[in-house]
């Protein structure tokens, strides 16, 4: 039977480039001296630290627990000591640090006790089979890195279609090629774990028909299975997981939703293999593979990497950086983000390291303004206008780029990619992305601010008219018939004053409690009052 | 010739006719404007627009008697929203108030607190813990960043510190401009 | 240690820049314009060669008074662009001011005075053509007779000096040369009360739009064809544009023939065809989304047929071209496609 594909609209074919790091199977890496594992690798919370500087710790010994629902563990790479829990630069388009833990490794890559659990997983709670890969640390490795569990629960509603989305359509890249042309049966027994913890009806895998070799090496393995293996035409993004979806069952999945809502999961093939690990090796994720190409390296090849090496030693592997090397990219050419340094750490969802010379990518020509040629909403996968977004980006009207849905922007690059104007355009939706969700953070705030600013004037209003009501009271009371009015409004200036006084030293101009300083606090006080005197005396001399 | 006038004077007042009826169709009935615009602003209520703060300033503007572009904590944000909303032009931030500053929040040094109460009486959002004669804390999140804490102190013991960037709150900067855009 | 760089992604962009979208679409006219020139003389030549002149100096001129880089605009090619459409618009041997009196104006006032490149409201070639015909009304509607059918035939010698200075070879006349295009004299004609077959009688007429205008409108239509084959035009706009003329003069003329001529004579006489491919497809003046652009191109169609039937210029491409311009962003405002995932899709 050949299954009826659909197509999204748009997509682009880009120059594919995969071949070069296709040519030798993959490698081990080498186990580096220091291992940094950043807390956040994935989409949600940051992990948090169950380890101290100085402990020691064995290879898949966890050493950060999930925080929160939407969030995934860490565990050692190998066996070593940790020597520092600090912020160091991470994989970020920002360039900035966040908290890592740093091991440097013992040499002797000792595993902790691990294996399987007593049960097969056929015969476990399903909650319990989630809770075994949420404890292993598994989130997607197509890049996203949403943790996996999560979407292992379909929270209710009835799972249709699991599609392992071998698609890898951005150029470069060849991690999951080079994984399903010799490691096909990890894929499977992975997808057949996952299909049992969804109970899903039917399971596909999907692979473009630029990677042959995978296609029969997945039918191959496939065949005694019910797994059925479709090829794609060559098309990107076909990664995206909403537009495979359509690409493979025609059906869109809602803009703000999620692809279970419409009985639909998408996993990476990756993930799968490394679901296959934790269920049935009882091996946390502790490394994936990760191609290292572009012609910055001499050697473009994929290896399997522990995580938290420094990308700098996989480049050493690959015969060393070229000096001619324009960016190092992790990710694709596509999406991928350019690194501000070699000493960043391989994190879950670096999939590619791209050392690009300036041939391998576009050099920047000069950037002219939109002529409005279309070709940008032609090729655009969601259907947007992007030549409106970037307007109203570029003009700040977030509220009208909005409106034009700038949020259902995949960042896919395309529009960038054919716009003869060659305007930055992705990067317009980032700035724009970003920008917003400050303002919503600031709204937030003032919206907080003003509720506060209203309760003090109230507060204040209501101590201002209870003083006042006190004031009343009293002066009723020390009316006296004889004297006038006069001396009676005297007394209550007077009475005022030297409350407002007494009020004034209370308020510690002059501290009372001076009992039981230590002299270092004595010297502070006085140090401050003369400082106070200063301030003072410039006040009134100028 | 004259054909083509006469049509294009029918288009005109088709157009005209078409553009007032939508105007009062779609009439959006809102909150009224002082709190429109008073949503708009920060809230840090600083008073640097020289009033004695947002809701006051926002008073002034929805009366006519202020100009938008006179809020340094909103900068340039504020100021496009207010012109889109109140149907100006955007204008450059009065110079004469200040100018836009990084986000800061005050911390108050610790050792040196003296606790005197008057950093608590000056912050407009209560941001400030602390009792008489006992050392005070701020509280971050909902610090304004309005300064107007600082001056009160009689140790000088409260710093403005512009606010940490992290991975969480980084913005991916505006793109860099081709000289054509420079001039718009 | 390396430098690294940090740029957005995508690192990677595809071939097409606006050099070479403007190369195409002069490569496309191309055909139409040898055809032209083969028919009609040396004088459409000299049209395009002056225009071109005028509208690089004056571009030049504009970038450099508006303190703009000349070098990477200048040869963007949308000045030669604009230069070529408007050449093609007016009469071959046309005197020299006008020519260059149009194609500076379409530069300075139509494009640079709104912000240059890409920010144009009108399609700065039919500003330049209005201007003129509105000007200079007896110098725009002097058209040459196909050399099929005039007296002679002026060599590029003569073309020049005519062009220049006015004079022609001794013992011609311009009455000679000129005659009115087809659109123009069955308008005259129609107006003495004239029967249809009657007037398309006359050799001028030709098989289908006129004699000489049919070969140039086929290979215009070429030229357009290979344009949307290479993806520089989408074929929206020409399809709308020239099925909503067919259909309109379809059905008046059904209605009554005699008074009405035939869809293919719309088609293929006056600039319909350079006018559906060519000028209604500027993507800056024009519609962006696809079903705006299906409308942007209807309304062309539709308010060509009424000028040309009721207006009182003959022919109607660039005044429907300039009018759609100013409906364009309010229909694009209206047009905006359905996003991916937003309802409607399954
Ligand atoms: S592709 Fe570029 S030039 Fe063309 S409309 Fe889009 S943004 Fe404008
Ligand atoms: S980056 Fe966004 S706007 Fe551009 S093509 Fe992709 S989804 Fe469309
Ligand atoms: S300057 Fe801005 S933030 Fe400060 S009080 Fe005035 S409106 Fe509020
Ligand atoms: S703590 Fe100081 S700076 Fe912060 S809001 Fe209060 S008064 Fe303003």
């Amino acid at each position: 039977m050949i299954r009826q594909l659909f197509r999204f609209k748009g997509g682009i074919h880009p120059p594919q480039h995969k071949d070069r790091s296709t040519r030798s199977p993959i490698q081990a890496a080498w186990l580096p001296k220091q291992l940094i594992l950043p807390l956040h690798q994935h989409i949600g919370e940051s992990g948090e630290p169950i380890v101290a500087v100085g402990d020691h710790v064995l290879k898949g010994q966890k050493i950060a627990r999930a925080s929160g629902y939407v969030s995934a563990s860490v565990h050692a790479s190998s066996s070593g000591t940790i020597t520092a829990i600090e912020e160091l630069p991470i994989p970020h388009p920002s360039g900035l640090s966040a908290s890592c833990i740093v091991i440097d490794t013992d040499g002797e890559d000792r595993w902790i006790e691990h294996g399987p659990e007593d049960i097969p997983y056929t015969e476990m709670d399903v909650s319990h089979l989630r809770n075994l890969i949420r404890t292993s640390g598994i989130v997607g490795l197509g890049g996203a890195g949403f943790p996996s569990s999560i979407k292992l629960n379909p929270a209710g509603s009835k799972i249709d279609t699991l599609i392992l989305n071998g698609v890898e359509c951005e150029p470069y890249i060849t991690c999951d090629d080079m994984l399903m042309r010799e490691r096909p049966e990890n894929i499977i027994a992975g997808a057949k774990i996952m299909r049992h913890a969804l109970n899903a009806r039917q399971c596909l895998i999907a692979i473009e028909d630029n990677k042959p070799e995978a296609y029969t090496a997945m039918i191959e393995a496939c065949k005694d299975e019910d797994i059925e293996v479709v090829q794609v035409p060559t098309l990107y993004p076909q990664g995206s997981e909403k537009q495979l979806i359509k690409v493979l069952t025609g059906k869109e999945c809602p803009s703000n939703g999620l692809p279970f809502q419409i009985g639909i999961v998408v996993h990476n093939v990756g993930t799968a293999a490394a679901v296959h690990n934790a269920i049935n090796l009882g091996e946390p994720l502790i490394s994936r593979i990760v191609t290292v190409t572009g012609d910055g390296v001499a050697e473009p090849c994929n290896l399997e990497v522990l995580l938290g090496t420094p990308m700098q030693a996989l480049l050493d592997q690959c015969g060393g950086l070229n000096s001619d090397v324009d960016r190092i990219i992790m990710g694709g050419p596509m999406m991928g983000f350019a690194m501000h340094s070699t000493e960043i750490p391989v994190i879950k969802t670096t999939n590619c390291i791209l050392a690009a010379t300036e041939s391998n990518v576009t050099a920047p020509s000069d950037v002219m303004p939109c002529i409005r040629c279309g070709a940008c909403a032609d090729v655009c996968p969601v259907d947007l206008l992007p030549q409106q977004l970037q307007w109203y980006a570029r003009s700040k009207e977030f509220e009208r780029a909005q409106e034009h849905n700038l949020f259902d922007c995949i960042e896919c690059g395309c529009c960038a990619y054919v716009c003869p104007s060659n305007i930055p355009l992705v990067h317009y939706y980032r700035y724009a992305k970003t920008e917003i969700w400050a303002q919503e953070r600031e709204k937030e705030k003032a919206d907080i601010a003003r509720q506060r600013h209203e309760f003090r004037q109230s507060r204040i209003e209501r101590e201002k008219a209870e003083k006042a009501a006190r004031l009343a009271k009293k002066k009723a009371a020390v009316k006296k018939p004889a004297d006038g009015e006069k001396d009676d409004k005297q007394a209550a200036i007077q009475a005022a004053l030297d409350r407002a006084k007494a009020k004034k030293e209370a308020q510690g101009v002059e501290p009372k409690n001076i009992e039981n300083m230590t002299p270092a606090q004595q010297k502070q006080i006085d140090d401050a009052n003369a400082r106070r005197q200063q301030t003072d005396t410039s006040e009134q001399e100028s | 010739m004259l054909t083509a006038v006469l049509a294009l004077t029918a288009i005109a007042i088709i157009f005209g006719l078409l553009l007032g009826f939508a105007a009062v169709r779609f009439k959006v009935e809102g909150d009224p404007l002082v709190d429109q615009i008073d949503a708009i602003l920060p809230q840090t209520q600083c008073g640097q627009c020289g009033y004695p703060g947002c809701k006051p300033y926002a008073t002034a503007i929805a009366n006519n008697e202020a100009d938008i572009n006179r809020c340094p904590p909103g900068g340039e944000t504020t100021i496009i929203a207010l012109a889109d909303l109140l149907g100006k032009d955007p204008i450059p931030l009065d110079a004469e108030v200040g100018e836009e500053k990084p986000k800061m929040v005050a911390i108050i040094d610790e050792e040196t607190c003296i606790g005197c109460t008057l950093c608590i009486q000056a912050c407009p959002v209560d941001a400030i813990l602390g009792a008489a004669k006992q050392m005070h804390t701020i509280i971050e999140v909902e610090c304004t960043g309005c300064e107007l804490c600082v001056e009160p102190c009689p140790v000088d013991c409260i710093d403005m510190v512009p606010i940490k960037e992290d991975i969480f709150h980084w913005k991916w900067p505006y793109p860099e401009q081709t000289d054509e855009e420079a001039k718009l | 240690m390396i430098k690294l760089n940090t740029p957005s992604s995508p690192h990677f962009h595809g071939p097409s820049t606006v050099t070479t979208v403007m190369l195409k679409v002069m490569l496309a006219l191309l055909p139409g314009i040898l055809i032209y020139a083969w028919m009609f003389g040396w004088g459409v030549i000299i049209n395009i060669v002056l225009a071109s002149i005028t509208a690089l100096a004056t571009e030049a001129l504009m970038l450099r008074m508006r303190q703009r880089p000349v070098m990477m605009y200048l040869f963007d090619g949308s000045a030669l662009v604009t230069a070529m459409l408007l050449a093609l618009a007016l009469p071959p041997l046309a005197p020299w001011w006008l020519v260059v009196i149009g194609s500076a104006f379409a530069i300075i006032f139509a494009k640079h005075l709104y912000g240059g490149l890409g920010f144009n409201p009108f399609n700065p070639a039919m500003v330049g053509y209005v201007m003129l015909l509105i000007s200079f009304p007896r110098e725009m509607t002097s058209w040459l007779a196909p050399l099929s059918l005039g007296e002679q035939n002026l060599s590029l010698g003569q073309s020049l000096s005519f062009v220049f200075s006015g004079s022609l070879p001794a013992g011609l006349s311009l009455d000679a040369l000129t005659m009115a295009t087809p659109l123009d004299s069955l308008k005259t004609e129609l107006g003495l009360n004239k029967a249809m077959q009657e007037i398309t009688a006359s050799p001028i007429f030709g098989m289908l739009g006129g004699t000489g205008w049919e070969w140039i409108n086929i290979a215009f239509l070429a030229g357009g064809l290979w344009l949307i084959h290479k993806k520089i035009i989408s074929w929206h706009v020409p399809i709308a544009m020239l099925g909503s003329l067919a259909l309109i003069s379809f059905l008046f003329f059904i209605i009554k023939p005699g008074a009405y001529a035939s869809p293919l004579f719309h088609l293929f006489s006056g600039g319909a065809i350079l006018g559906a491919f060519f000028i209604a497809t500027d993507p800056v003046s024009g519609a962006t989304t696809p079903k705006g652009r299906l409308y942007f191109g209807a309304g062309v169609g539709v308010l060509t047929y009424i000028i040309r039937s009721w207006g009182g210029y003959p022919d109607a491409v660039a005044f429907s071209v300039l009018l759609m311009n100013m409906a364009a962003p309010t229909i694009d405002y209206y047009t905006r496609p359905r996003v991916f995932g937003h309802g409607g899709g399954n």
